[in-house]
C-alpha cells in the first residue's frame, strides 16, 4: 500500500507530514531552530491545495499560541510548534487554552537554556511542559517521542487526547529528534472533518449560532471565586481521569534488573546503549521510559522501587524529572541524576560510568 | 395637519440615570427623577411633557442601556 | 390623544436591539459601550448575521461583551483579538468575524497583532474603542492618553519628555497594503451614531465580500477615568479629542477592489 511506504526523513518533517495526513485544520508558527523545518515542510507541501489545511506564519509565537486558541475555539483541530525561547513566549496562551478547556497540539523540539541559550538538544523544558508553565493549576497531557516514527504518530495521539479530555496537547520532543534522519512509516490519510462534522462533535465549539442555537462562549475568565473554584475542581476531576486512563510508557531489560535507568526522548535511546554496554560487564540494568510525561508513570516507578536497588535518571538537563521519581520511590531506593548540559548529548560510556558511581 | 405624537417608555430598573438621552431630547420631554431611585439606586429617566414628545427617538438612540422604546402615531 | 393609546396604536420606531440581552451591562452611566454596543447588535441583526458571526472579546472594559450581544463569543488575553480573529476567519471563511478591543489592548500591549492581522488583510474587522484611557483598571495612562491629559499614571498631566506622544494607530492602519476601510468614528450624538453605525455596516460588509481589513475607530468617553459627568465628557471630547483625532474616513478602498 502506498501509504505503508518508508520514507526517510527528519523528525520536524515527519511532524508535518503526520499532520496534513491525520485531519489536521490549521496550523500557526513562527520560526525558530531546531524546528523551522515544520513550517518549511507545510509550505511546501501546500496542502490548503489538497487537504484545505491552513497553514499560516505568524508575526510571533505570541501571536501562533493565539492563533491556535482560537482556532481550538472553533472546534477545529490546530496546532503551533516552536523550540523552548518560543514556547516560553507561549506560555500565556497555554495557560488561557487550558483554563477555558480546549484542545489543540502544541510541539516543542527543545534546545539548551535558560534565556536564548544554544540551539543544540536540551530536555531542560520538562518542568516547563509538565509542571504549568504559565500561570495557574493546570497540566498538559505531555508525549515524548523518541525516535522520528514516534513523532509521526503522537500528532494524531495527542489531538486525540486534547479532543478527548478538551485540553491542550504537547509533543515535548528536543532538537535530536526534531534534526535526525530516520525512516518512518507515515500516518494513512484521514480527511479533515466537515464543518457539520466538527459542529456536532463540538457542540461548545463557537462555530456561529447554526441552527438558532444559544450562544456558545470560550473563556477562561470567572470574577465570582465560588464559581471559579467549581471550574477548577472540574478541571482537578479531569486530570485525575487522565493519570488515571493515559499513562504510557516503555519497558526495556527491566525483568531481571538491578539497577533502573528512567529515561525519556533522545536519553532513552542513549540508555539502552548504556545498558549494552552494563549488561556485557556484568551489571543488570534496564530502562523504563515515560511516554507520557505527564501523566507521569508513578505507578510503575513505585513498582521499580520493590525491585531495584537504585534508580539513575537519565536526563539532558540538570535534574527535572528526577523530582517525580524521588516523589514516587518516597526513599525506599537512592535515586540519582546524570546529566549534561549545554546543549550536549550524553555518552553511553560516561552514563555507565555515572551509573557505577552512583551505586 | 397630520402631527406626529410620540411616546417613550424608559425601563426604570435598567436605567443608569447617566442623563444623555436628557440632553438628547430636543424638546425637554425626559427629566431624571430627583427623589425618586430604582433598586441600584439610580435616578431613572421619566417623562415630564409627554404631550410635546414627537417620537424622534434621538433620547433612545443615545441611550448606552438601551433603555428606551419608542412609539409613534400620525394624527390628524 | 394619551400616551397609552400612541403606545397601543403606534408604531414602534426605536428598541433595544434583540440581539442585545436583558442582562444589566456592567459599564458606567453614560458609557459610550452601551452605545456601540447596540449598533453592533443592530448591524448583525440587519445583516441576518446572527447564525453566523463569531466574535472576540477583549482585556480591558469590553471583557464581558460576550454577556450581553448574543452571538458566539471568544474571549482573547490581552491584546490577541486580532490573532485569534485571524485563525477564526481562515477557518470558518462563510462567518462573519470581529474584534472589539479598547485602545490599551490594541493600540498598545496587542500592537503586533493589530498591525500584522490589518497588513495581512485578514478579512476582518476590528472595532476600536478609544477613550485615552485604561478604564478596567482605573484611568491609568494609555496608548492614546493626549499630551497634558492627566490619569493616575501621569497625575501631572502627559508630557514628552516622561511618556512621549499619544499614538494614532488609525492613521497607521491606513498606510498598511492590507486594510480596506479605515475610518475615525464617534457615538456622542444622534447623527455621530447614524453615522457610526454605517460605517460598522460598511466594515462587515467588506469583510464578507473578502475585501481585506477593517478598522472602525471610536472616539469615546470614559467619564468616570475622566472623572466627568456623561455630558461634560462628551463636550470635553469634542473640544479635545476631536482636535487631535478628527472624525474622518481615512481609507476606503471597498468600491476599487
Amino acid at each position: 500500500m502506498a501509504d505503508q511506504e518508508i520514507t526517510l526523513m527528519k523528525g520536524n518533517e515527519a511532524i508535518a507530514h503526520a499532520a496534513i495526513r491525520c485531519g489536521c485544520d490549521g496550523y500557526f508558527g513562527y520560526p525558530i531552530t531546531p524546528q523551522s523545518e515544520v513550517l518549511e515542510t507545510l509550505a511546501a507541501e501546500k496542502p490548503w491545495e489538497t487537504t484545505g489545511m491552513v497553514v499560516l506564519q505568524a508575526e510571533s509565537e505570541v501571536s501562533s499560541i493565539n492563533m491556535v486558541y482560537g482556532g481550538a475555539s472553533t472546534g477545529k483541530r490546530v496546532m503551533t510548534s516552536s523550540s523552548s525561547p518560543g514556547v516560553s513566549l507561549m506560555q500565556e496562551g497555554i495557560s488561557y487554552m487550558a483554563g477555558a478547556e480546549l484542545p489543540a497540539l502544541i510541539v516543542d523540539v527543545m534546545r539548551g537554556g535558560p534565556g536564548l541559550g544554544t540551539i543544540q538538544p536540551s530536555q531542560s523544558d520538562y518542568f516547563q511542559a509538565c509542571k504549568g508553565g504559565g500561570h495557574g493549576d493546570y497540566h498538559l497531557i505531555v508525549l515524548a517521542p523518541a525516535s522520528v516514527q514516534e513523532m509521526a504518530d503522537f500528532v494524531d495521539l495527542a489531538f486525540t487526547l486534547a479532543f478527548r479530555y478538551r485540553n491542550p496537547a504537547m509533543i515535548l520532543a528536543d532538537g535530536a529528534i526534531g534534526q535526525m534522519m530516520e525512516k518512518v512509516v507515515l500516518p494513512p490519510f484521514k480527511p479533515r472533518r466537515t464543518e457539520e462534522e466538527i459542529i456536532k462533535e463540538c457542540p461548545w465549539a463557537t462555530t456561529g449560532r447554526v441552527g438558532g442555537r444559544k450562544p456558545n462562549i470560550i473563556t477562561s475568565l470567572e470574577l465570582r471565586s465560588e464559581e471559579m473554584e467549581v471550574i477548577n475542581l472540574r478541571i482537578q476531576a479531569k486530570y485525575r481521569e487522565i493519570e488515571e486512563k493515559e499513562v504510557r510508557f516503555e519497558e526495556f531489560m527491566l525483568d531481571d534488573a538491578d539497577y533502573a535507568i528512567v529515561a525519556f526522548g533522545s536519553a532513552a535511546r542513549i540508555a539502552k546503549k548504556s545498558i549494552e554496554i552494563a549488561r556485557s560487564q556484568g551489571i543488570k540494568v534496564g530502562l523504563l521510559r515515560p511516554i507520557t510525561l505527564w501523566p507521569f508513570p508513578t505507578k510503575e516507578v513505585q513498582k521499580l522501587a520493590g525491585q531495584v536497588k537504585g534508580i539513575l535518571s537519565l536526563e539532558i538537563n540538570a535534574g527535572q524529572m528526577v523530582e517525580d521519581i524521588r516523589l514516587a520511590v518516597e526513599g525506599r531506593v537512592p535515586v540519582r541524576h546524570f546529566g549534561r548540559l549545554g546543549g550536549i548529548i550524553p555518552d553511553p560510556d560516561e552514563v555507565v560510568e555515572a551509573l557505577k558511581r552512583s551505586f | 395637519m397630520a402631527r406626529m405624537k410620540g411616546a417613550t417608555v424608559v425601563d426604570t430598573e435598567r436605567c443608569k440615570g447617566c442623563n444623555l438621552c436628557v440632553v438628547a431630547c430636543p424638546l425637554d420631554v425626559l427629566a431624571l427623577t430627583t427623589k425618586e431611585v430604582n433598586r441600584k439606586g439610580y435616578n431613572f429617566a421619566h417623562e415630564v411633557l409627554a404631550d410635546t414628545c414627537t417620537g424622534c427617538a434621538s433620547c433612545a438612540t443615545v441611550c448606552p442601556d438601551g433603555c428606551i422604546t419608542v412609539y409613534r402615531l400620525k394624527t390628524e | 390623544m394619551t400616551r397609552e393609546e400612541i403606545i397601543e396604536k403606534g408604531q414602534v420606531v426605536y428598541h433595544k436591539p434583540t440581539l442585545l440581552n436583558d442582562t444589566p451591562m456592567h459599564y458606567c452611566p453614560g458609557c459610550s459601550h452601551g452605545v456601540v454596543h447596540k449598533l453592533v447588535s443592530e448591524v448583525i441583526e440587519e445583516m441576518g448575521m446572527t447564525d453566523k458571526t463569531i466574535a472576540i472579546s477583549p482585556v480591558g472594559c469590553a471583557v464581558f461583551a460576550y454577556k450581553y450581544i448574543d452571538v458566539d463569543w471568544q474571549e482573547a488575553a490581552h491584546g490577541r483579538a486580532p490573532a485569534l480573529a485571524s485563525a477564526t476567519k481562515r477557518l470558518w471563511p462563510d462567518r462573519l468575524v470581529f474584534t472589539y478591543q479598547g485602545d490599551g489592548d490594541l493600540a498598545c500591549i496587542g500592537t503586533a497583532e493589530t498591525i500584522h492581522a490589518l497588513n495581512r488583510a485578514e478579512n476582518i474587522t476590528i472595532i476600536f474603542i478609544n477613550n485615552a484611557i485604561y478604564g478596567m483598571t482605573g484611568g491609568q495612562m494609555a496608548p492614546t492618553t493626549l499630551l497634558g491629559m492627566k490619569t493616575a499614571t501621569c497625575p501631572y498631566g502627559r508630557e514628552v519628555s516622561l511618556h512621549g506622544y499619544p499614538l494614532k494607530i488609525t492613521e497607521i492602519a491606513a498606510t498598511l497594503d492590507g486594510t480596506c476601510y479605515v475610518t475615525r468614528q464617534a457615538v456622542h450624538t444622534v447623527a455621530a451614531i447614524n453615522r457610526a453605525k454605517r460605517a460598522i455596516r460598511k466594515a462587515f460588509e467588506y469583510s464578507m465580500q473578502g475585501k481585506g481589513s477593517n478598522l472602525v475607530e471610536i472616539v469615546s468617553t470614559c467619564n468616570s477615568g475622566w472623572k466627568m459627568s456623561p455630558e461634560k465628557a462628551n463636550k470635553w471630547m469634542e473640544e479635545n479629542m476631536f482636535e487631535f483625532y478628527h472624525l474622518e474616513d481615512l481609507k476606503d478602498t471597498g468600491a476599487d477592489k
